[in-house]
């Protein structure tokens, strides 16, 4: 069914198995608990989904978490309203993001460059506003949206009888949400689903002319394309994955709250996307779990664990290190996260997978051909 | 002998900038399958005339006729798809992709269309578009690096690569703005030999050049613009004899 | 026709503060052309400045008084403030003005801090895309926000202003109109401190030689360093200016709003709205933009408006930037060419 290159089918196995083989994987480090590798996946796909646009265009949008708040809004009114499986409202989730990507990126990308970027970050801070404020009946304003007890379901309750106590999200009697497996598998299966789809994009036609357009789309105007249709499908598209991981985030955990739409969290999303690797497949994936990862590790560190790690130091060396380490965990962490990031930017705007393709070229060539220049090497987009 | 169809018409178009006459009075028609070369001294209005011919500029007044159609104030991708090219004099060409790519963009354009959502099959199993980008870098000599990334070329390989663009969408009309400024000698004829190589396959080429060299070898009228007016015009024997055409460029203005 | 009076005050106010708070912003996009996403970092600096001026002010000294005694029997603790125990009545009149008297702090700190940031970071971003100078500028505002966060605490810390200036004023009967229109004092200091904050950059950038040459540099950047002037110094200085006016205008904004560690990222979103409704790179069009968008917010508050549009005032500033980036794309005054891509 699908036409990909031998070396693509490699990669998709390849992560594919990673993804499926996470509990295992994960297993050493600690992180083999559903509830995180969950995280893994969903932002891993917000991520993918970003870098469509962000990598293959060059557009910078700050207002893409506008986009997954609007899917985790869709995704819980469909529990409330309809059933507590979770393909309703994983689909309301896709489509109520994508009918509002349609109308911001209409709009937003009459401009480009900075001024996009201040455009859907105006659209984002609105519909933030909104749901904080007028919007309340629909949102529950500060408060957040969550399920409850006289919510109608009205196509459960034809086929059940209501059983005491909050109902949980299911997929065929598999519960997806409060930790499970089987919420794991879902995302897992999405995030592979995402990365396919991702993966034909990259190398189909409609890819390239999204690359092109990046280089130079005056040109493009003059070979003739209309630029605008292929920049809003990359929109939309990108915030359709943004809305899934919304719906998916709402599915493992129905509670959801205006702050997932704050631009800061569409900041979080940019963090990831260059962190891992602008316009690369794998490495917003990487990227997010990275972030995801050290943010649980860090968050949960404190003086006394510092204290344990750097027990074998004399102590008067021990205290200044613990006491200037301690800026960087718990609370810290997103100093340690505006760091790296920093140090990402200036030293590898490639992100992990120029810093993994470096050392790669390191140990890979043999000496000798050291100034042979590999003349189609992906360049790292900036 | 039939009448000759008229592809292009510049029909009495003018064009200022503030208090300069770039344009003036400027009508000129293009015969089908002909090569018009348009002339003239710096700050003639040469790169003028073709922007408002590819509407980048719209005239003040006047018209551009194209097989028919009236296309001032059509957009640029709709006036690329009626089969008008440009070739940018400083190369315009899309930097962070390999030089097949470059051509298999505009190649893409002709076939799919100002816009079509291919996002299922993988470029690399398109190999009629392949092949055909392939074919016009090999004419133009540059098929051996076809996996470079264009940014690394030198300027006149670029150009090169320009005229590869152009052509590979077989344009009823190209118009070839300086096709060899910055090329060595040896590459400037090479380019007159491709220009007389596709020279028989209906394709109207418009030429803008300062190089009479190149001029004289291809050209099959020649019109002469000296301060935005059109000065003389018609076939090279008689340009060339032209005392006005002397005057502009060897005793007039500049 | 005093509610109208009263959104008009209320509106030029919120203006004025406006473009004070991006006047920095436009200025080091218009000569240095870097988007600088810290920028709200550096307005949250200059508040902590007053935060810290005021802490020195009460370092106290505490003595045990067996003299006297609590209301629990325990010895009295006597604390006095250092200042007021060394200058007396002028300690007292310090601490009082602690928020104006705290820019006597602010402007050095500021100047080193905005200094440092363009030698050490901003300037080897000169010639990055803009996209990866708003990245790399958004990772410092974290780093800075979570650093402020470490040594001050997550809590906004109330400042207050100056007693003289703490209440309200009747506007109303200095203008003769009855004593309904009331304003808050502080709010009217801020509002001629901008507008003198303001006069000051502009009067620099239009008389003096070192402002001539910012100009042109805003003008157009090749040419000054063509003709052989030290542009790279000089945009050191106008970065410095940059980040001590945005200092200023926070130190001055504590009594308004009590700051806390994340009010750069809010003015922040704000502050690109007003610059890019005002034209990128452009002093005037951002003040003129603050006025525009300060004036619509007050009167989107109004009940009547609020009535007929609900929602409005939560999102007015950022539609009005929506339809004037789209009807005017290069904002109010923006000049061609800046930007464009």
């Amino acid at each position: 069914m699908l036409n990909l290159s031998r070396s693509d089918w490699l990669l998709l196995a390849g992560f594919s198995a990673v993804v499926l083989c996470l509990p295992v994987i994960l297993e050493p480090i600690g992180a083999a608990y559903p509830a995180l590798m969950q995280k893994f996946c969903i932002f891993g796909i917000f991520a993918i989904g970003f870098n469509i646009l962000f990598g293959l265009t060059g557009y910078l949008s700050f207002g893409h978490a506008a986009f997954l708040g609007i899917g985790s809004y869709a995704a819980v009114w469909s529990f409330k309203l309809f059933t507590m499986n979770a393909i309703p409202a994983i689909i309301m989730a896709v489509f109520f993001a994508a009918a509002f990507a349609l109308i911001v990126g209409y709009v937003c990308l009459r401009r480009s460059g900075i001024y996009f970027s201040i455009l859907t970050l105006a659209f984002a801070q609105m519909s933030y506003n909104l749901v904080y404020s007028v919007l309340t009946p629909l949102t529950n304003g500060e408060t957040g949206l969550q399920l409850t007890l006289n919510d109608p379901r009205i196509v459960d309750a034809l086929f059940y009888e209501p059983a005491a106590g909050l109902p949980r999200v299911d997929l065929f009697g598999l519960f997806i949400s409060g930790g499970g497996y089987a919420g794991f598998y879902l995302c897992a299966a999405m995030l592979i689903i995402c990365f396919i789809i991702a993966l034909l994009i990259f190398r189909s036609p409609f890819g390239m002319m999204l690359r092109a357009i990046k280089s130079n789309q005056n040109r493009m105007r003059y070979t003739g394309f209309n630029t605008r249709p292929y920049l809003l499908a990359a929109f939309v598209i990108s915030g359709m994955y943004a809305g899934l991981a919304g719906g998916l985030m709402a599915a493992t955990d129905p509670l959801v709250g205006a702050e997932r739409m704050q631009w800061t969290a569409s900041g979080e999303v940019v963090l990831m996307t260059i962190l891992g690797g602008v316009g690369t497949l794998v490495g917003p994936v990487l990227g997010a779990a990275v972030i995801k990862y050290f943010e649980n590790i860090f968050s949960s560190f404190g003086d006394a664990t510092l204290h344990d790690v750097f027990g074998f130091l004399p102590d008067a060396v021990e205290q200044p290190v613990v006491s200037f380490l301690v800026l960087f965990v718990g609370d810290g962490w997103n100093l340690t996260l505006g760091v790296v990031f920093m140090l990402i930017v200036i030293f590898l705007p490639g992100g992990i997978m120029e810093g993994l393709r470096r050392i790669w070229n390191l140990f890979g060539r043999r000496p000798g051909d050291g100034k042979k220049v590999l003349a189609a090497h992906p360049r790292p987009a900036e | 002998m039939p009448i000759p169809n008229i592809v292009l018409h510049v029909a009495d178009v003018h064009k200022s900038f503030g208090g300069l006459h770039a344009l003036s009075d400027v009508d000129l028609q293009v015969q089908e399958g002909t090569t018009h070369a348009i002339i003239g001294p710096n700050g003639a209005g040469k790169s003028t005339l073709l922007n408002v011919c590819i509407g980048r500029l719209a005239p003040d007044t006047g018209a551009v006729v194209f097989d028919g159609q009236v296309i001032t104030g059509k957009l640029p991708h709709e006036i690329n798809q009626m089969g008008v090219v440009r070739v940018f004099q400083t190369p315009e060409i899309f930097s962070d992709l390999s030089l097949l790519q470059n051509v298999m963009v505009p190649a893409f354009a002709k076939r799919d269309g100002s816009f079509r959502l291919n996002a299922i099959r993988p470029v690399s199993s398109e190999t009629g578009i392949r092949d055909e980008a392939l074919h016009w870098l090999d004419d133009v000599g540059l098929a051996d690096q076809r996996d470079a990334i264009a940014a690394s070329l030198s300027r006149g390989d670029k150009r090169r690569l320009e005229l590869a663009m152009g052509l590979v969408q077989k344009p009823r009309l190209l118009l070839l703005d300086e096709p060899t400024a910055g090329m060595s000698r040896h590459d400037t004829n090479s380019t007159i030999e491709l220009l007389k190589k596709i020279k028989g396959r209906g394709m109207t080429k418009v030429i803008i050049e300062h190089d009479m060299h190149v001029v004289f070898s291809l050209a099959d009228r020649i019109t002469v613009l000296a301060q935005g007016r059109i000065i003389a015009d018609g076939p090279p024997d008689e340009v060339r004899g032209n005392p006005k055409v002397q005057e502009a460029y060897l005793g007039g203005v500049h | 026709m005093d509610a109208i009076l009263l959104q008009v005050l209320n509106g030029l106010d919120k203006g004025v503060a406006y473009a004070l708070i991006v006047l920095g912003l436009t200025l080091v996009f218009g000569t240095l052309g870097v988007v600088n996403f810290a920028h709200g970092a550096l307005f949250m600096l200059g508040a902590f400045c007053a935060v810290t001026f005021n802490k020195l002010l009460n370092l106290e000294s505490v003595v045990i008084d067996p003299t006297q005694t609590t209301a629990w029997g325990a010895p009295l603790e006597v604390r006095t403030p250092y200042v007021e125990a060394w200058l007396g009545d002028f300690g007292t009149f310090l601490n009082d003005y602690s928020v104006p008297a705290s820019i006597v702090l602010a402007i050095p700190v500021m100047l080193f801090i905005g200094i440092v940031m363009e030698r050490g970071l901003i300037r080897h971003f000169y010639k990055r895309p803009h996209a990866d100078q708003i990245l790399v500028t958004f990772g410092l505002a974290i780093v800075i926000q979570e650093v402020i966060k470490h040594f001050f605490g997550a809590n906004p810390i109330p400042q207050g202003a100056p007693a003289a200036f703490g209440g309200t004023v009747y506007v109303g009967e200095i203008l003769g109109m009855g004593q309904t229109l009331a304003y808050p004092w502080w709010r009217i200091v801020y509002l001629f401190f901008s507008l003198t904050v303001i006069g000051a950059v502009f009067a620099f950038l239009q008389f003096t030689t070192y402002g001539m040459v910012v100009r042109a540099g805003m003008h157009d950047r090749q040419t000054v360093g063509f003709l052989g002037i030290n542009i790279e110094r000089r945009f050191t200085v106008v970065f410095g200016i940059a980040a001590v006016v945005a200092g200023i205008a926070g130190v001055m904004y504590t009594p308004i709003l009590p700051p806390d560690y994340h009010m750069g990222m809010e003015f922040l979103v704000l502050s690109f709205v007003v610059v890019v409704v005002g034209g990128m790179g452009s002093l005037g069009g951002a003040v003129a933009a603050g006025f525009l968008l300060g004036i619509l917010q007050s009167f989107a508050s109004m009940n009547e408006i609020k009535a007929i549009i609900p929602g409005i005032d939560h999102i007015i500033i950022y539609l009005v930037a929506v339809v004037i980036l789209l009807t005017l794309p290069r904002g109010l005054m923006g000049r061609k060419g800046v930007m464009e891509d």
